[in-house]
């Protein structure tokens, strides 16, 4: 065995600190906007209010494990009907393509929960501790009283974020109010508290600490973002034809970067957009505000760092005007995956108008197929499972259609109702019987029709099944 | 993000001395991680078996410190079941028989218990879907036909003390007699009431036998099966007349029937099953669509 070499180099890269600096601009206000929006939207959602009746939920938006049932609104999906959910996954993973290769890393840059909540954080961290140069002066400086109470005041503030966001992740599961009570009481269900627990500590980690490197190192979603982008869509990028050598202003020969390293200041990644394209830029737009700031100061055009596709790059390399924003944006592909998207959404949209308000299904008892009766007729049995999606009990009537004729009747029954409770399958077993030496009772198949209507409404439905009769031969 | 160009000798590894083709197969040793995880997982499989039952001994195994059993296991699991549903049995017992279809609760449980108690116990005579075995004297638990009355009181009795049997003096018994075998009836006779037999149930016969074995039916057989050939089900004498035949229908299987007899044995439930589990089973039945 050989002695460890003394200078081979870690395989871990320590994270070297990042402190951005604030800034303002188009790009900034959007991300304001963007993050009030979705958090909005993420803590409110739950405590909004749905009349459904006096036995459903009247949360508008809830995922009642339990009773295995998912209310959005005016809508309600059973677990048979998962191809809601499926079909609503699928449209996601279609709009993520077709953001991406229209626009590159929009979904990182503006709308991914791990840059909000960051962005959220870092909006703290400068409220308590001030801006970037403040937050480094802090970060280098030993421990004293003041960086403690600004730490701990930080991080108390961060905690109780996290704690809203794993807070708020529970009231989908279950009714909000209620839960809410329960959890001040301590009455809740432990899951609830694990839950809550598990993420806070993710949100205050990742939100807090480990940021970017989420995005690095963590996420699968940037190294598939990579098959999705090509020479047209939309990135951040720096215009070194017109910024370089970069140097003061005023002497000559000089681009037009001033190499005031506000780009890499603001940048949330600790990135230099100017060493072009890279893995780590989340295309979160600050560099661009940032930017432009510093080129309307010193007088030059705006755009040094911009949203560009790689196309443009050739064409202002070579003095030719870039392609407009729409050119790169409706290209076949992205036109494509619009219509792929829109598509589905019609799908499920068209689906969810056409569900049939009475669910229903049969199973034909195959053990034994018939049975002889006494007076020689052929009795079958069928297992009719009846669902009652509505929150009052519910009667439906029972009736047969089919060429040969054939008599119904229900076990445990005298007539041909049969009520289901509320927010319950039901399951009746059901006899068709052909007289003896009936055209059914003699055929080895016959087809017939299961008709359920809804008592006191026009709502019917009806399955299609077989009768098998004893075909000679038989015993 | 500048990384640190490091520019370094390939390390001295000795090899295994192995080479193909010129590539030589070095001898790296193993990453620390992975032998201290090696020797982790023996120490943790010593103490494994140290603490549960492991190493084979003649008549067993050692029973480990700690002394886990699947068996135990399955033993507590089935008593918690056991005390789950202590409740709704004890309604069970106390309920009408009658009335348990009507009660949700009861008929739920008495449904899905009864099956269970029918697969493991009567699916062997009765078939898994207790259809029986038709010809094979196995009678169809479906049909609305029953040797011994098809109400709960009547499956309920036939169920707690079977019939027949030996091992239950309350066992309904019947015995019919061997016509043939022990020569109450002759050839002749024997195929003139099978005529007959056949006449009664609406199959082809021969009508001038089926006559003359209408007085030898009344002489013999109208005792149990009555006169007009309707059974009785207080000795479980089957009804002739109708389309269902436990033993078969045809001219031949009659012959046998009459020539030989027949003695169906059920056994009684009593001693092996509980009095809530014959309830359930019991109900089972009757809801199969034959229920009286």
């Amino acid at each position: 065995m050989t002695q460890p070499d003394t200078d081979t180099p870690s395989l871990y890269q320590a994270r070297e600190p990042i402190f951005p600096r604030r800034v303002k601009g188009a790009f900034r206000t959007m991300k304001w906007w963007i993050m009030a929006v979705t958090l909005g939207i993420y803590y409110i959602t739950p405590w909004l209010r749905w009349d459904r009746g006096p036995n459903l939920p009247d949360q508008a938006v809830l995922i009642d494990m339990a009773g295995r049932r998912f209310f959005f609104f005016m809508i309600e999906i059973w677990p048979h009907e998962f191809y809601f959910v499926a079909g609503l996954l699928i449209m996601a993973g279609l709009g993520l393509f077709l953001f991406t290769s229209a626009a590159g890393r929009v979904w990182c840059g503006y709308a991914c929960p791990q840059t909000v909540w960051t962005d959220l954080f870092i909006l703290v961290e400068r409220w308590i501790e001030g801006d970037r140069n403040a937050r480094l002066r802090l970060h280098r400086q030993a421990w004293n009283a003041e960086k403690a109470r600004k730490r701990a005041v930080k991080w108390t503030v961060w905690l109780l974020i996290a704690l809203g966001t794993g807070g708020a992740w529970v009231f989908y599961f279950t009714d909000a109010p209620t839960l809410l009570g329960d959890l001040l009481t301590g009455s809740a269900h432990p899951v609830a508290y694990i839950t809550i627990a598990i993420l806070t500590g993710t949100t205050f980690a990742f939100g807090g600490f480990a940021r970017e490197q989420i995005c690095i190192y963590a996420c699968p979603w940037p190294r598939i973002q990579a098959a999705m982008v090509d020479e047209d869509t939309l990135t951040i990028g720096y215009r070194d034809w017109r910024g370089e050598p970069r140097g003061k202003q005023d002497v000559a020969g000089n681009g037009d970067c001033i190499d005031c390293m506000a780009c890499v200041n603001v940048c949330p990644m600790g990135i230099d957009i100017r060493n072009g394209q890279q893995m780590a830029c989340i295309t979160c737009g600050l560099c661009i505000d940032a930017c432009n700031d510093v080129m309307d100061r010193i007088g030059k055009p705006r755009d040094l760092i911009g949203y560009m596709a790689l196309t443009d790059e050739v064409r202002e390399r070579a003095g030719q005007p870039a392609k407009s924003v729409w050119a790169h944006v409706f290209r076949p592909r992205t036109i494509m995956y619009t219509v792929l998207w829109a598509g589905v959404g019609v799908g499920l949209v068209v689906a969810l108008f056409l569900r049939s308000p009475i669910d229903i299904n049969v199973t034909p008892v195959r053990n034994p197929t018939y049975v002889t009766l006494s007076d020689g007729s052929i009795r079958n049995a069928y297992d009719l499972r009846l669902r009652n999606k509505s929150g009052d009990d519910q009667q439906f009537g029972i009736s047969v259609t089919s060429e040969e004729f054939v008599t119904l009747s229900l076990e445990g029954a005298e007539g041909l109702i049969v009520t289901v409770p509320a927010n319950e399958t039901a399951t009746q077993r059901v006899y068709l019987t052909a007289a003896a030496g009936s055209e059914a009772a003699g055929d080895d198949r016959s087809d017939v029709r299961l008709w359920v209507e809804e008592v006191g409404s026009t709502n019917r439905a009806h399955l299609d099944t077989v009768f098998n009769g004893k075909e000679d031969g038989d015993d | 993000m500048c990384a640190k160009q490091v520019k370094k000798e390939p390390r001295q590894v000795e090899t295994t001395g192995h080479q193909w083709d010129g590539i030589e197969e070095l001898n790296n040793p193993l990453p620390r991680w992975w032998v201290w995880v090696f020797y982790a997982t023996i120490v943790w499989g010593i103490g494994y078996t140290v603490a549960y039952p492991a190493w084979p001994l003649i008549t067993g195994a050692t029973p480990g410190v700690i002394g886990g059993s699947t068996r135990a296991d399955v033993a507590a699991e089935i008593e918690r079941f056991d005390a789950a549903n202590s409740a709704i049995k004890a309604k069970l017992v106390a309920a009408d028989l009658n009335a348990i279809g009507s009660d949700p609760d009861l008929a739920g449980y008495a449904e899905r218990a009864g099956a269970a108690v029918f697969r493991t116990n009567c699916t062997t005579c009765h078939g898994s879907g207790a259809a029986g075995f038709v010809g094979k004297g196995y009678p169809n638990l479906l049909d609305d036909d029953w040797l011994w009355g098809g109400t709960m009181e009547d499956i309920h009795l036939t169920i707690t003390h079977g019939i027949r049997n030996t091992t239950d003096p309350d066992a309904r018994y019947s015995e019919m007699p061997k016509y043939g075998v022990d020569e109450l009836l002759d050839a002749t006779q024997i195929g003139q009431v099978v005529e007959h037999v056949l006449k009664i149930s609406g199959q082809e016969h021969d009508a001038v036998a089926a006559e003359a074995g209408a007085t030898v039916f009344a002489e013999n057989c109208a005792a149990c099966h009555m006169e007009d050939g309707a059974g009785d089900r207080t000795q479980g004498a089957p009804k002739l007349t109708d389309a269902i035949w436990l033993y078969g229908g045809t001219r031949e299987a009659i012959t046998y029937t009459v020539t030989n007899a027949r003695f169906g044995v059920m056994p009684n439930w009593n001693k092996r099953l509980s009095e809530d589990d014959i309830r359930a089973v019991a109900f089972y039945v009757h809801s199969r669509g034959g229920g009286e």
